[in-house]
């Protein structure tokens, strides 16, 4: 069967286009029946000494049934990441450090009735200094958290020093700081549970990414046994790495719903999504390139200063995973990095498509630009005499990486033919010559990228096969069910997984079901999340597809009344037969009926385990148009080249590279949370936050390529978050390149109009009437 | 006040607050749940639904004014379809462009990202890619990236270019 490999329409689509997903609010579930909703009430201030919360206005207002605030919790508080002593509870109880911060909270027999409750709770802050700048935060006398002394989280590698340094004795050193600014993941679902106690168990609804951490954390929370949690994670809305941790808003639901005797569902706006769920990137780079006038580099440091936001979390360990792949796709001698974690207040920083990596390729593709402006060559062919050559067997990088396998040159070469990268230069020349206000920008980035990150890991999946329960499919039918606990929103998991069990089985595509997202029907998982579903999640399915098939080989054993070693299963016919006599053959329907009668149903389980990631990577090439008057930018092409190993379903495949390449073109050009100077988010409604919309992008052209690693049987790498990676440095370096002749250096991401047009004013080329 | 709707054929007569919006009417009220509410500027058009065959944004429409008035919602495209054509297995063309083209991952865009196309090919039959784009402008989607979704309305529209823009 050659389905591996083919374009195979998703199985999720029928009902997801008829009659629409059940995400976590259109949950309807006896359980949940008598459900009080909760409305959390934020903190209207970035930082400030809580004196009073007054709740009797609000307790009098229509079906209101409790408010609680912090004072009431009695649950354990949630150490900081990396610093116990940076300590959040799940409601501010007497300082606040972000605008947004739950504080309290209501309980109402209708939403509706919440949000009006919400606004009659009286809060009296005592206010004190702000910190929205991650670089003031190191040295500023205001302390988030005064009992820890310090708002440096934590520090990895050694901190760059006055002084000489690795760059020192190379002809030319370009040094710059870089912005890789803070942004939301938007999932287009916002954040949403629901928790009810039944007989002593603790059953929950999350939209999440990771069902079985979700049950693990709440067991530890709550003292109560894992066996007595029961998560589901119904259709989630998109998760984007943001919905990998847990919010204080859903850990905090079990403990209202024994409180009140009733279960409690909570659904946040879209305004509360802005204010309060982790946002992305916010890394400070200092970027320090050095080599010689022929184009070769020596040396490259990035020093990065990550803001963790209000409260340590995943945010903080991103840096670590920028440090280990700071040397990107390059062969440069010489590569060193540390990092700087410090709090701010502002909303905590958590994953978000790529989590450390984008910044990491950022800056280096960034440097790689800045550099070949310096010694006046073309950024491809820079690019061109610093790659890696190709290599099929580990190498390890100056940062300690072990990359698997790769051929960055061949991507860049792939990428830059399809763009027709000679003509889009002359093309620049032409415009350039003919002074045009509409300036053409071209922009590279090669990327490696690092999935199932840092160090592998692993994943369970069962398969079973059962005699075919609907007769109208003939008598030769059977149902397979694979459970896997990969925790799909989005990615066509249950098509991928159906597809290889189907495979490996030999049997239909429409006979296999995948399960997933539920705690009580799948013993264990690790979620999905980092680009490691297929090559850990695949390989799990794989794995237990082989062991029910050496089951049935016994139970045919007895049938054909053979040896088991004289029994072969033949994937392509889907039956069992005797080596050498085909004809002699039992089907699945056979087999797995006499299983049951056996009272030993067909089913086998597998926990896959790897311990090394894998290293994805590729090729852009974007192009941009300016207007130099106006300081508009459009994005009319992007090219790209992303090699992920061997390829499942390229369906799903380039739809994940279409969804990458959107977000990473997105933070190019105008994506970006910001905040006034006390702290008051400015972005924090979609009227204010520009997520990119269709009209913004262009459709892209993917070139394939496939280059599968040793690391697991499939041969897969993650394909999820390459788009992003590559996409945001070739769009960025396309905009500088516009405006290189005249004079522009660079521009801090996003690209947005008004920065575009003060790059081009300050470099005085042009007159402000722009004639 | 009451107010009595048709939505999908049916007409549902119920008991509302005035400031109840359409999108809560239909999701809470009329149970169907395949409308999703996705932000709260009418900036999304996750909500978007057919009112008398013409898109709107249900969080934009009090239930009030909805009165009177013929809604499609996505649980009722099908059945415009098989109307037309007699077959009870049939998807709407556009639901089964969004199929053929990978036009939905999570889904959670995809009812409104739906009815909007639905209106959009209704008042614009041959559209470019540009007027697709512009079209759905309103209509806000994380994960695709929009290129399958414009292919698909493309595609429903007889639109697509032959040629898929991959190369090995």
């Amino acid at each position: 069967m050659a389905i591996l490999g083919s374009r195979v329409l998703r199985v999720e689509d029928p009902r997801l286009l008829t009659v629409g997903g059940t995400y976590c609010a259109d949950v309807r579930d006896r359980r949940l029946d008598g459900a009080v909703h909760a409305t959390y009430v934020r903190s209207s201030v970035a930082h400030a000494r809580v004196t009073s919360v007054d709740v009797a206005a609000a307790r009098i207002l229509p079906g209101v049934v409790d408010v609680v605030t912090g004072a009431d919790i009695d649950l354990a508080p949630m150490p900081g990441w990396f610093n116990p002593g940076m300590v959040r509870t799940h409601l501010a109880c007497d300082r606040v450090r972000f605008v947004g911060e739950p504080l309290a909270v209501v309980l109402t027999e209708h939403p509706d009735q919440g949000e009006d409750a919400a606004e009659a709770v009286a809060v009296d802050y005592e206010q004190l200094p702000t910190l929205t700048d991650p670089m003031a935060a190191l040295t500023s006398e205001v302390k988030l958290f005064p009992e820890v002394g310090t708002n440096l989280v934590c520090e990895f590698g050694e901190p760059a020093h006055a002084g000489p340094d690795a760059l020192d004795g190379c002809e030319v050193v370009v040094r710059r700081r870089l912005v890789n600014q803070r942004v939301a993941a938007c999932p287009l679902e916002v954040r949403s549970s629901a928790a009810a106690w039944v007989d002593g168990r603790l059953h929950v609804w999350c939209s999440t990414q990771n069902p079985h951490a979700v049950r693990d954390a709440l067991a530890s929370l709550y003292v109560v046994d894992a066996g007595d949690v029961a998560v589901v994670a119904p259709d989630v809305g998109g998760g984007f790495g943001a919905k990998i941790d847990l919010h204080p808003e859903d850990l905090l639901l079990p403990w209202l719903a024994r409180r009140c005797g009733r279960p409690v569902r909570w659904v946040e706006s879209r305004s509360e999504n802005l204010l309060a769920m982790v946002q992305g990137r916010a890394q400070v780079h200092d970027v320090a390139i050095g080599g010689r006038r022929d184009g070769t580099i020596e040396a490259y440091r990035l020093s990065i200063v990550q803001d963790a936001g209000a409260y340590p979390g995943m945010g903080v360990y991103l840096p670590m995973l920028t440090r280990s792949m700071a040397a990107g796709t390059y062969a440069i001698p010489v590569v060193e990095a540390d990092a700087r974690a410090v709090v701010t207040t502002t909303p905590p920083v958590g994953a978000y498509r790529g989590a450390g990596r984008p910044e990491a390729t950022a800056a280096i593709e960034r440097a790689v630009d800045l550099f070949s402006a310096e010694v006046a060559m073309d950024p491809a062919e820079v690019r061109r005499r610093n790659l890696l050559p190709r290599f099929d067997e580990p190498l390890t990088t100056p940062t300690g990486e072990t990359y698997d396998c790769g051929d960055y040159p061949a991507a860049l070469e792939r990428v830059l033919a399809a763009a027709g990268y000679d003509e889009l230069r002359a093309e620049q020349r032409r415009r350039r010559e003919q002074d045009a206000t509409l300036a053409l920008g071209i922009g590279v980035s090669t990327y490696v990228e690092v999935t199932a990150a840092p160090s592998g890991g692993s994943e369970f999946a069962r398969v079973e096969v059962r005699p075919g329960l609907d007769t109208g499919a003939g008598i030769d039918s059977v149902d397979i069910v694979v459970a896997t606990g990969s925790s799909p929103h989005g990615q066509g998991l249950a098509t991928a997984f159906a597809m290889l069990a189907a495979d490996e089985l030999g049997v239909a595509l429409e006979r296999v079901r995948v399960l997933h997202g539920d705690t009580d029907a799948v013993p264990r998982g690790s979620g999905t999340m980092g680009s490691r579903s297929v090559q850990l999640g695949g390989s799990a399915v794989r794995g237990a597809a082989l062991g029910v098939i050496q089951q049935a080989r016994k139970v045919a054993a007895d049938l054909l009344e053979a040896a088991v070693d004289d029994v072969v299963h033949d994937a392509a016919a889907g039956t069992f037969q005797v080596s050498g006599t085909p004809a002699v053959a039992r089907t699945w329907a056979e087999v797995a009926a006499a299983a049951e009668r056996d009272g030993k149903p067909l089913a086998a389980d597998h926990d896959f385990q790897v311990s090394r990631p894998t290293y994805p990577f590729g090729a852009h090439v974007a192009v941009v148009e300016v207007d130099t008057e106006t300081g508009d930018v459009r994005l009319v092409r992007l090219v790209a080249c992303d090699d992920a190993g061997r390829i499942l379903n390229p369906l799903l495949a380039h739809g994940q590279r279409h969804g990458g390449l959107a977000q990473g073109a997105a933070q190019a050009l105008y994506e970006q949370v910001a905040f006034d100077a006390h702290g008051n988010p400015l972005t924090a409604t979609f009227a204010d936050y520009p997520i990119v919309s269709a009209a913004e992008l262009p459709s892209f052209e993917l070139v394939d390529l496939e280059t599968p690693t040793r690391v697991n049987a499939l041969g897969a790498k993650g394909i999820g978050e390459s788009g992003t990676i590559g996409s945001t440095p070739a769009v960025h370096n396309a905009v500088c390149d516009a405006l290189a002749h005249l004079g522009v250096r660079h521009i801090d991401m996003p690209c947005t109009p008004a920065r575009v047009w003060r790059a081009i004013r300050e470099t005085g080329r042009m007159s402000t009437s722009g004639s | 006040m009451n107010i009595t709707l048709s939505v999908n054929g049916e007409e549902r007569s119920t008991d509302v607050e005035p400031r109840r919006l359409l999108v809560h009417h239909l999701r809470d009220d009329l149970g169907l749940t395949g409308t999703n509410i996705g932000c709260d500027t009418s900036s999304c058009g996750a909500c978007t639904v057919l009112m008398d065959g013409e898109s709107v944004k249900s969080c934009t429409i009090l239930a009030v004014q909805a009165d009177g008035h013929e809604f499609i919602t996505i649980e009722g495209l099908a059945a415009t379809a098989r109307r037309d054509n007699g077959d009870p297995g049939a998807l709407h063309p556009m639901q089964q462009a969004f199929h053929e083209q990978h036009g939905l991952q999570c889904g959670f865009c995809t009812p409104g990202m739906v009815m909007a196309a639905v209106s959009l090919l209704k008042e614009n039959p041959h559209p470019s890619e540009a007027d697709v784009r512009l079209g759905l402008e309103g209509n806000l989607c994380r994960c695709t990236g929009y290129h399958n979704i414009v292919r698909s309305v493309l595609a429903a529209a007889g639109e697509l270019p032959e040629s898929e823009e991959v190369r090995a």
